[in-house]
This record gives C-alpha cells, sequence and structure tokens, in this order.
C-alpha cells in the first residue's frame, strides 16, 4: 500500500498528490512515469511523475479526472492508500545542454513538462515554457516553473488569462524570432501533433511525450505500441518521449479510442455511484 | 493392504484417463478443464508402475523427482509419504503436475511409453499436491536454521520461485523482486485459469512464504532497484526475469485495433480479470466475433481457448507448418480441437486489413514444407499465388518473445549472447558479473515453465557453491551454446 500525504485540488478535475513511494523517488528523473492502481481489483494506469522528493520518499502526480480510474483517484484524501504504484518506468528524458530550449505544457500535459524544464534549465539551458489551458483556471504549475529560472509564458484558449490563443500561436512566434534550439510537448495529442507540425518547417528538435493505453509498462504486452518514422516501438520501454516528427500522431489519437465504449460506460456507472465529491471533506 | 501386483497384471491394467470437464459447457467457461483423479484411480494408476530397478522416469524429469518413491507411497495408500518425496526436489508440484509437458520428460522417458502407454506420472504429481493442499500438509513447513546469508531473486516466474525454495531450504534469507503487483510471473500474467487455477498458483507461493521468502511486488529491477544495489546488498543475486518482450510479425495493419500480442491478450483476461462481468480492466468484445491466433505453441492455444471462452464465434490457429511441427502439448491441441478451435496450418499471414483503423481481415499465404532448417523441421516457404483471405475481428499474435531490454539495457556489462539472451554457464548459470546467476527464458529463450524452474535449481545449487567458496570465476568458463527459441513454455 503506498500512502497519500497530500492531495489538494489545483484546478477544475486535477488534483496534485504526494504520495510515499520510496524506491520511485530514488530513482526517478524527468520524462518518467509511475503505473498506479487505486485499488486491489483496480485497472493499471499511466501517471507521469511531476517531481520526485528522494529526501522524504514521496512523488508529486498530477491527476486529471478523465475517465473512471482517475475520478476515483481524485476522491481520495491524504492519510488515504493506493494499491499500488510502481516505476519509475520509461526512459528518462535526454537531458543536456542545448542552448534554448522551449517546454511546451497543455493543460495537465504541463505536469510532464515540469520536470523536463526544471532539468533543462539545472542543465544551464535557456529554457522558455509555454503553458496552455482552456482557461485561466487550467493553467498549471506557473510558479513552480517560473521558480526553475524559466521565462514563463501562459496562454488561454478563451483569453481568460496570459495571452489568447494556442501554445502553437506562441510558439510560431518564438520560432520567427529566436534561434531555438530544441522543442518539449506533453499535453493532449492534437496539441503534440500541432507542435510538431510548427516547429518541423523550422527544422528543430521537437521531442513529445506519449500517452498511449498500457498495462504493465514494462515491456512486457506491446500495447503501447506506437509508428515512429514507420518503425514499431513500445512507448513504456522505447519512450515514453520520441522524435514529434518521426511520430504517427493519427495512429496514436485512434488507438487510444480502442476502448472508448467500455471507458465511457464505466466512468458513467462511476459517476452515478460517486462514492463522495472530489475536493469534499470526510 | 492389497497384496502386491505380479508384473504380469500390472501390465494388464489400463492407463487412467483424466476426468475432464465437458467440451460444451467449457467453452463458456474458466473453470478448470481437468477435473483430477480420484483416489482410487489415482491408486490403481500408481499400481502400474513397473518399479523399474533403474528408473528412467527420473533422469527425463529436469528436477530429479524421485518419482519411482511417490509412485510406491500412491499405490501404498500413503499420500503424504508421496507429497514429502516431491517436495524434496519441487515445491511447486500442483503447478507442474498441470503444465508440465510430461509427455517429452518423465512420461516419455517411462518404460511403457514404447507401448503407447506411459504411468500418468504427471497426473499423480498433480493428484498427490492437490490432496496435500486439502490436507493442510503442505503448510507444515520446518523452518531451517537461518545462514545469515541473503539472496536476491529477480522475477517471481517459475526460475525464480524454484531457486528461491531451494535456497530458503537451505536457511539462506531470500527476497524475490517482482515487477508487477502480483508474484507467479507467466504462471498468473500468461497461464489462463482454466488449465491452471490462480488461487492453486497462489498457494504454492503461500508455501514459500512459510519457508520465509520475502516478495516485494511493484518492483521493476533497473527501475525501483538497480542490480548494483541488489548486488550491494545481497550475497547473491539470481535474474529470472523471462523473455517478455513480445514478438510482432512484422506485417502491414499490425498497429490496427484488434490486434494484440497474447501476452496482452491473456494479461489483460488473466492477471486483469477482464473475463469478469465488473471488471475494471477491458478487452475487447470478441462475442459473436471471428478471431486469428498465430502461432503454434501452448501460448497460442491458451489464446485460442481463452477468445473461445470469451464468446468468440469462430477462433482459428494459424500455424505456417503442421500439426507435426507444432510446438504445442497434445493434451492441449485436442482439448483446443473439441472445443471447436479450427487450425489453419500452413498458413501464414502476410497482410492485416482494417476498416477506420480497425481490423477486418487477414491475408493469408499458403505454404509447404521445404528442406529441414537449423532446428531440424522442415522450413516452410510460401506456395506462389497461393493466397487466401480470412476475415477476422481479433488477431493474437503468439509467435513468442525476445529478451526484455528493461534490466538488460541498465547493466551493459552483464553479457549476453547474439540474440540478446544473458549469456551463462550452463551447468551453474553463472553470468560474467561475480555474485549474478541467471536462468529460465532470459538466458534461453522462451522454452518452458519446468525448463525454467531446472535452470533455477542448478542456479540455487550453483549459489551454494559460491556462498560456501566465494570462487569466481569458473576455472574454464564456457558459455552456452544457443538453443532454438521454441515458441511454447
Amino acid at each position: 500500500m503506498y500512502r497519500i500525504l497530500s492531495s489538494d485540488p489545483v484546478a477544475p478535475d486535477v488534483r496534485r498528490f504526494r504520495i510515499e513511494a520510496p524506491g520511485v523517488a530514488r530513482h526517478h528523473r524527468a520524462g518518467q512515469f509511475v503505473i498506479v492502481r487505486v485499488t486491489a481489483d483496480g485497472e493499471r494506469i499511466p501517471l507521469t511523475v511531476a517531481a520526485a522528493q528522494p529526501d522524504t520518499g514521496t512523488i508529486t502526480l498530477f491527476v486529471q479526472g478523465i475517465g473512471r480510474t482517475t475520478r476515483m483517484l481524485n476522491t481520495l484524501e491524504a492519510g488515504d492508500t493506493l494499491a499500488d504504484v510502481v516505476g519509475p518506468l520509461g526512459r528518462p528524458s535526454e537531458i543536456r545542454y542545448y542552448g534554448t530550449a522551449v517546454v511546451v505544457g497543455g493543460g495537465v500535459g504541463t505536469a510532464i513538462a515540469y520536470p523536463v524544464a526544471a532539468a533543462l534549465a539545472e542543465a544551464g539551458n535557456d529554457v522558455i515554457a509555454i503553458v496552455g489551458g482552456r482557461s485561466a483556471e487550467y493553467v498549471l504549475l506557473e510558479p513552480e516553473l517560473a521558480a526553475t529560472g524559466a521565462q514563463v509564458i501562459p496562454c488561454t484558449d478563451d483569453g481568460s488569462y496570459g495571452r489568447r490563443g494556442f501554445v502553437t500561436t506562441v510558439l510560431a512566434e518564438i520560432l520567427d524570432h529566436s534561434r531555438i534550439d530544441v522543442v518539449f510537448a506533453a499535453g493532449p495529442i492534437p496539441m503534440m501533433a500541432a507542435v510538431a507540425e510548427t516547429t518541423r518547417g523550422h527544422a528543430v528538435p521537437t521531442i513529445a511525450s506519449l500517452n498511449p493505453i498500457m498495462v504493465d509498462g514494462t515491456g512486457m504486452c506491446g500495447g503501447c505500441r506506437v509508428s515512429v518514422g514507420g518503425e514499431t516501438r513500445f512507448a513504456c520501454v522505447d519512450g515514453p518521449e520520441f522524435d514529434a516528427h518521426q511520430v504517427d500522431f493519427e495512429l496514436l489519437a485512434r488507438r487510444n479510442q480502442a476502448y472508448h465504449d467500455f471507458e465511457q460506460a464505466r466512468r458513467e456507472d462511476f459517476d452515478r455511484n460517486r462514492p463522495r465529491p472530489a475536493g469534499a471533506s470526510r | 493392504m492389497t497384496a502386491p501386483l505380479t508384473r504380469r497384471e500390472r501390465m494388464q491394467l489400463d492407463r487412467v484417463t483424466m476426468p475432464e470437464r465437458d467440451p460444451g459447457e467449457r467453452s463458456a467457461s474458466f473453470a478448470e478443464v481437468n477435473l483430477g483423479l480420484t483416489a482410487q484411480a489415482a491408486r490403481l494408476e500408481a499400481m502400474r508402475c513397473l518399479e523399474c530397478r533403474r528408473p528412467v522416469c527420473i533422469e527425463g524429469c529436469p528436477v530429479g523427482i524421485q518419482i519411482d518413491d511417490f509412485i510406491r507411497h500412491i499405490a501404498a495408500g500413503d499420500i503424504d509419504a508421496a507429497a514429502a518425496v516431491i517436495q524434496e526436489d519441487n515445491l511447486l508440484p500442483a503447478i507442474c503436475g498441470r503444465v508440465c509437458p510430461q509427455e517429452n520428460q518423465c512420461e516419455g522417458a517411462c518404460v511403457l511409453a514404447k507401448k503407447g502407454r506411459p504411468i500418468a506420472i504427471g497426473h499423480l504429481e498433480r493428484y498427490v499436491a492437490d490432496v496435500a493442499r486439502g490436507a493442510g500438509f503442505d503448510r507444515i513447513v520446518t523452518r531451517p536454521h537461518p545462514t545469515g546469508r541473503r539472496i536476491a531473486i529477480i522475477g517471481s516466474g517459475p526460475s525464480g520461485l524454484a531457486c528461491a525454495a531451494d535456497l530458503a531450504k537451505s536457511g539462506h534469507e531470500v527476497t524475490v523482486f517482482e515487477a508487477l503487483h502480483e508474484a507467479g510471473g507467466v504462471l498468473i500474467y500468461g497461464i489462463p485459469e482454466f488449465r491452471l487455477p490462480k488461487e492453486i498458483v497462489a498457494a504454492e507461493i503461500d508455501g514459500l512464504k512459510r519457508l520465509g521468502v520475502g516478495f516485494e511486488t511493484n518492483a521493476v529491477v533497473g527501475r525501483t532497484h538497480t542490480l548494483a544495489e541488489l548486488r550491494s546488498q545481497f550475497d547473491a543475486v539470481f535474474v529470472g526475469v523471462g523473455a517478455g518482450l513480445p514478438r510482432f510479425l512484422e506485417i502491414a495493419g499490425e498497429n490496427l485495433i484488434g490486434v494484440y500480442s497474447a501476452n496482452e491478450f491473456l494479461t489483460r483476461v488473466n492477471l486483469m480479470k477482464a473475463y469478469l462481468p465488473d471488471a475494471e480492466t477491458p478487452v475487447l468484445d470478441v462475442h459473436g466475433k471471428q478471431v486469428a491466433v498465430f502461432g503454434g505453441g501452448n501460448t497460442a492455444m491458451d489464446g485460442a481457448r481463452t477468445a473461445r471462452r470469451l464468446g468468440a464465434a469462430g477462433v482459428h490457429v494459424v500455424y505456417r507448418r503442421t500439426e507435426e511441427e507444432m510446438p504445442a502439448r497434445r493434451e492441449e491441441v485436442r482439448h483446443a480441437r473439441e472445443e471447436g478451435i479450427v487450425f489453419d496450418f500452413l498458413a501464414a499471414p502476410t497482410e492485416l486489413h482494417g476498416t477506420d483503423g480497425v481490423l477486418t481481415g487477414a491475408t493469408l499465404q499458403r505454404m509447404e514444407l521445404g528442406e529441414p532448417d537449423d532446428s531440424g523441421r522442415r522450413r516452410p516457404q510460401p506456395i506462389p499465388g497461393a493466397t487466401f483471405d480470412l476475415p477476422i475481428d481479433l488477431a493474437i499474435v503468439a509467435i513468442g518473445n525476445g529478451p526484455n531490454p528493461l534490466l538488460l539495457a541498465t547493466v551493459p556489462d552483464l553479457e549476453r549472447t547474439g540474440r540478446g539472451t544473458i549469456a551463462v554457464d550452463e551447468a551453474t548459470g553463472r553470468t560474467s558479473l561475480e555474485g549474478v546467476f541467471a536462468g529460465g527464458d532470459i538466458v534461453t529463450g522462451g522454452a518452458t515453465v519446468i525448463l525454467a524452474m531446472g535452470a533455477g535449481r542448478r542456479a540455487a545449487a550453483s549459489i551454494e557453491d559460491w556462498l560456501r567458496t566465494g570462487v569466481w570465476p569458473l576455472p574454464e568458463p564456457e558459455i552456452e551454446a544457443e538453443p532454438e527459441a521454441a515458441v511454447t513454455r
């Protein structure tokens, strides 16, 4: 059992958890994820580790309540436990000195982008973080990113905060005016695909953190296979980060819909029998 | 006690038949197919044993169970004594009695095999294990005197469990590290409930726990712990992580929705219990649909029979050679046939088709057998122009596993073979790293449960040597020749 030390709402349907997982905390590097089971008969879901605190043996996760399992997770409070947390899985981001790096995070994808931005800053890069959200309350981790020394550019679809428009609009402007050496993107698939298209013409190396469906997360099942440069790769052991210009995002989006009906039914079932609403005190 | 039978009388008895669940019933049920022998049937079967002076059956057993002894005890009606004999060499008999390919091992070696009626050693082993478990006999464990030596076992599949059992019996402190949330490896995620009920695996693992073996689940070595960490904290390390990286066909359409590796399909159904109505983990709905399984090993049979139980209307096993070359156990093939599985021999998929990203069919190439290849089996080759289409909604790719890179990539100085498996001295399981041993599929490539267990036991003996002598490396290191990767387990 893995104890939850804190659980805080940070955006609508998004919570930040600190969880006891000493083995993960000790070895975690930016770009890696964990597989979590909420209950002993639950499904295994991958969640990117936003930060690790090796001294206290804890990790930080951001969870958006999209499906049944993430919604169930978001009803948990400090003192509750998770059945399983395993990791850190996946290959770490390739962190080195590039020069100027742009890190693009969309919605809860910012939680994936954050440790990458922090590590890139640590490695001496100038880091620009473009943080997008539907509206003001969906812009995550802005102060934390700023604390890494990154220049943070928030933007919202509705203009309620920061720049109005998509992250790619801001990215395109930056690419037009400055020399950028690398771009890291994490967020919804259409956003990552759009980032790849934006940087392709500028020939800027671009890395996307992919989020396919997984079961074991250790290479054993092959369910997370993605197509990169026409070759099949397993996101769990070969990724989750790949050259965004080579990724078949359409295939990824389609494969992620494989269980759409099942997921919808389970989510609706959960919402009908919701044990307690997210954020409510117990 | 009955008077001993004469040799002639023994020869006249018929080989026992394992009672089986009705095929009609079982194609919709995950309940175990083989129902187990009655006490009377087991005793009669045991009486057939000719009690050879040189019991060749033992030579056929990868873990060297004293088969003649335990059979003699069954014939005498002393099941506790039979169980004690088996436990000397095998702490997982209920598993082995169910999944070992006895026809190629103990029963294959039995002198009565020449007449096609070998003693049903596997059924008897299972009988003894089940009776002992039911009577709680297996719960009586004398904990050995602790030696103070600590051993880490990486992977809780057959090789790891067998290695852990022997070392724990010697009084060493053993910790098994398992990447998944449940111990058992392929016994849990791969082999289906109807062939190996999960409560039996759990009971045998509980037996190891009573012996003092510790299990740490959710521990991915190479990630949660490094091999170097384990090596510094333990006196020896055994690597039994299995093959665990599914091979695909590398043909067009393989990433369509509806194409699974056998590992994924079986893991969803077995480990994650997707066959239960309220399961949290989905598996694509095969109710009333057409399924093709590519491959001819036991995993292919498991996939086909599982799809059938999930309600598939038609299930085809597509295999590129003939039935004769098929590596699956005969019993599995027979069970599959009885359950309505169709076999398409001498056929190989060349392309998978789909609509809107969802699988709708396969193009199959007709094959014929040519000259024997390196494995001694005749090589299948395409018949030019002979292709046909098979409409299918689900494809299960069961053509074996390559070595999983997860641990290996983190230990570049661990020597490996040209196939990417860990190179070991075959007799001892010693790797190129001092104090690190390996066995099972990560050494041999995809093989069987019992071969992995045999490797685990050999490594355990070799670990004892190393703990005693502290001498490394071996006088004349000899790296194992590469065996053929069979698609069985």
